[in-house]
């Protein structure tokens, strides 16, 4: 006789019994959220997982609302934003939450992987989260490329015209793939609708499961921390590790003051600057993309421009997207990169704080340089910045072997 | 150790932010001054649409604003709509079309007249506020004009009659590496418009001040709101920030 069916009748522990003996749910709180120990001493560095995860939610609504009113055609999706931004109620909040959402993400996400590379999070045993979480940016920067073609502006249209148009660098199979990408001979009808699929089916969900992943992998084997040590190590008599405080109430109440500094920051700008100096929203995309005039200065969004500079910064075109492609995949190298045994900066030598302080430095400039015009004097300064840029993983296996570390405490420690 | 990382902290917010106001895109960004627009001023913003109706929108659409989202903007009755601004339109839900057929408009001109809907935004306002005060006399030209800001340009000087015509005065000045490079020097007014330069420059301002205004009509209603929501966030954070030292008082 099965337990259900001997309970038949004599109702105890109510419904959450009922729904236990069915489904692990009270097991899968307790593993993820009222018993997932966390060390108390983060500091707001380890806030910005929970704010990518809040801007996803925030992009996935926003995006559900903006479907229901927008036309993926040629002829139409210019036209149709407009109809967004006039005529549907509330659309224009609508949109301007999903644009800024845009830029937002890479905002806080491109802030998680520093705070990674800040305390070492990478390093083993979270190689694989950080490995998942490559994949989400690669992902993410899929997904935020196919959803700038869709308003069908002068800057949707011929940045996608550059960036696609660098596949055909690509020897022997470059000008089929292409086409292939395009789904014609030139950007068209046809690559928008196909762009559309991607940007509201196939990315989303392919996020949603990766972030799904990314966060079973964390909770499997718990959170770094500033000091970058196990908080396992030291239990109390009930299990519970003696730094750690459970994810739920503690961390998601400081979590919450987290969110609303973040709500502030994000509403001033959905409010007050949603173009934020053509920054968010270029003011080329306000004219309707135009087949026969080619905007005088392309660049990409902000978000993708380092990795630009470098391509642009290689005189080879093929070399060029070798770089390029080579320079958004090194960090997931990261942890076998890095040879250094202590994962925190704070008891990480000279060498590997120059290089991470260096590395800023590059990649904010990498950053503004890919937004300017391509005159020598700046090729030049983007050459000396991409040499940097590779420089700082290709020869971190040699400074952080030889960096002199500091003792790594036993326990957790506050720092003000 | 601790200095560390604050510049670090520092340097990855810059990074967010860097560059953030970023010079208007376009070329012949010398030439084009700022436009000062008062944005909330609703005298300004009902002489602009006046002036775009009768001067501009017989030529220029704004297909995507509507007459009754303008009357709401403009605090205008229905009636004054239809007697003061809807030349070839019926009902106030229409939008403003423009009377020349684009077709016809491009083999006339070599280029339909674009849409006004999004102009200010697409250029700046500061751009349309120039291009309008800077046609000078041009021979060569079709149309007699050409403007400093947009070089070629196929619109002619519809505001001549208020404007007047000027000319524009260029200097060739030698380079150290003994090439040429003309610099305008300024404009000289050739006949007298039905304004003098100080009302002409406000007619435009007037006008491009209606053309910021269609271009993202919800600007002021957003600026509004913004204010109340930012509001309603500080009061939550407020509690949030309480209920957090709460949950955390016995945690060392």
């Amino acid at each position: 006789m099965s337990r259900i069916e001997a309970e038949v009748g004599k109702p105890q522990g109510g419904l959450m019994k009922w729904i236990d003996d069915r489904f692990p749910f009270t097991k899968t709180m307790e593993h993820h959220v009222t018993k997932y120990y966390a060390s108390k001493n983060f500091n707001w560095w380890f806030v910005f997982g929970v704010l990518a995860f809040v801007v996803l939610i925030i992009q996935l609504l926003t995006g559900i609302f903006l479907t229901m009113n927008y036309k993926p055609a040629a002829a139409e999706a210019f036209a149709s934003v407009e109809y967004i931004m006039r005529d549907v109620e509330w659309g224009w909040l609508i949109r301007y939450m999903h644009s800024t959402g845009a830029s937002f993400f890479f905002i806080v996400v491109y802030l998680h992987m520093f705070r990674a590379m800040l305390y070492g999070s990478y390093k083993k045993p979270r190689e694989l989260i950080w490995l998942i979480g490559m994949l989400i940016f690669l992902v993410l920067m899929a997904e935020g490329f196919a959803g700038y073609l869709l308003p069908w502006g002068q800057m949707s249209y011929w940045g996608a015209q550059v960036i696609i148009s660098l596949f055909g660098a690509i020897p022997v199979v470059g000008d089929a793939l292409v086409e292939i990408i395009r789904g014609d001979y030139s950007i068209s009808d046809i690559t928008l609708n196909r762009f559309f699929a991607l940007h509201v089916i196939v990315l989303p969900l392919a996020l949603i499961g990766l972030v799904f992943v990314h966060i079973v992998a964390l909770h499997e084997v718990g959170s770094n921390n500033p000091d970058g040590i196990d908080i396992k190590k030291h239990k109390g008599p009930d299990g519970i590790p003696l730094d750690g405080v459970p994810f739920h109430p503690h961390h998601t109440s400081k979590d919450l003051v987290g969110i609303i500094v973040f709500l502030m920051i994000f509403c001033s700008v959905v409010f007050f600057a949603p173009d934020m100096g053509g920054m968010f929203l270029e003011h080329a995309n306000f004219e309707p993309a135009n087949l026969t005039a080619t905007p005088e200065h392309i660049a990409p969004v902000w978000y993708y421009t380092p990795y630009y500079a470098i391509l642009r910064a290689v005189p080879d075109k093929l070399w060029g997207f070798i770089l390029f492609g080579l320079s958004v995949m090194l960090p997931m190298f990261l942890p076998w990169l890095d040879r250094c045994r202590v994962k925190s900066i704070r008891y990480r030598g000279w060498m590997y704080k120059t290089a991470l302080s260096v590395f800023v430095v590059t990649f904010i400039m990498l950053g503004w340089l890919g937004l300017q015009a391509a005159t020598p004097t700046y090729v030049m300064l983007a050459r000396v910045f991409s040499v940097l840029y590779f420089a700082f993983f290709l020869l971190m296996p040699f400074y952080t072997a030889m960096d002199k570390t500091k003792p790594v405490p036993d326990r957790v420690v506050y720092h003000d | 150790m601790i200095d560390f990382k604050r510049i670090a902290s520092v340097l990855a917010l810059l990074a967010c932010f860097v560059g953030a106001p970023q010079a208007m895109a376009a070329g012949g960004t010398s030439h084009i001054e700022p436009a000062n627009l008062e944005q909330d001023n609703a005298a300004s913003l009902r002489r602009g649409a006046r002036n775009f109706m009768n001067y501009c929108s017989g030529c220029h659409s704004a297909k995507y604003v509507r007459f009754n989202t303008i009357g709401k903007a403009l605090d205008l009755s229905e009636e004054q709509l239809i007697d003061n601004l809807m030349f070839n339109a019926e009902k106030t839900f229409e939008t403003i079309q423009s009377a020349m057929p684009a077709e016809e408009a491009a083999v006339w001109y070599g280029k339909a007249p674009p849409d006004m809907s999004l102009m200010a935004r697409a250029k700046g306002a500061d751009y349309v506020y120039s291009f309008l005060k800077s046609f000078y006399v041009s021979e060569g030209s079709p149309t007699g004009v050409d403007n400093l800001v947009l070089e070629g340009t196929s619109m002619p000087h519809v505001l001549w009659e208020l404007q007047g015509y000027q000319s524009a005065r260029f200097e060739a000045h030698k380079n150290d590496d003994g090439s040429e490079t003309t610099a305008f020097e300024g404009f000289e007014q050739l006949s007298a418009g039905s304004m003098d330069a100080e009302e002409y420059d406000d007619f435009v301002r007037d006008t491009v001040n209606f053309l910021a205004y269609i271009a993202e009509p919800i600007r002021a209603d957003r600026r509004k709101l913004g204010v109340w929501v930012l509001m309603f966030l500080i009061f939550f954070f407020i509690l949030a920030a309480q209920l957090k030292k709460a949950i955390w008082k016995d945690v060392k």
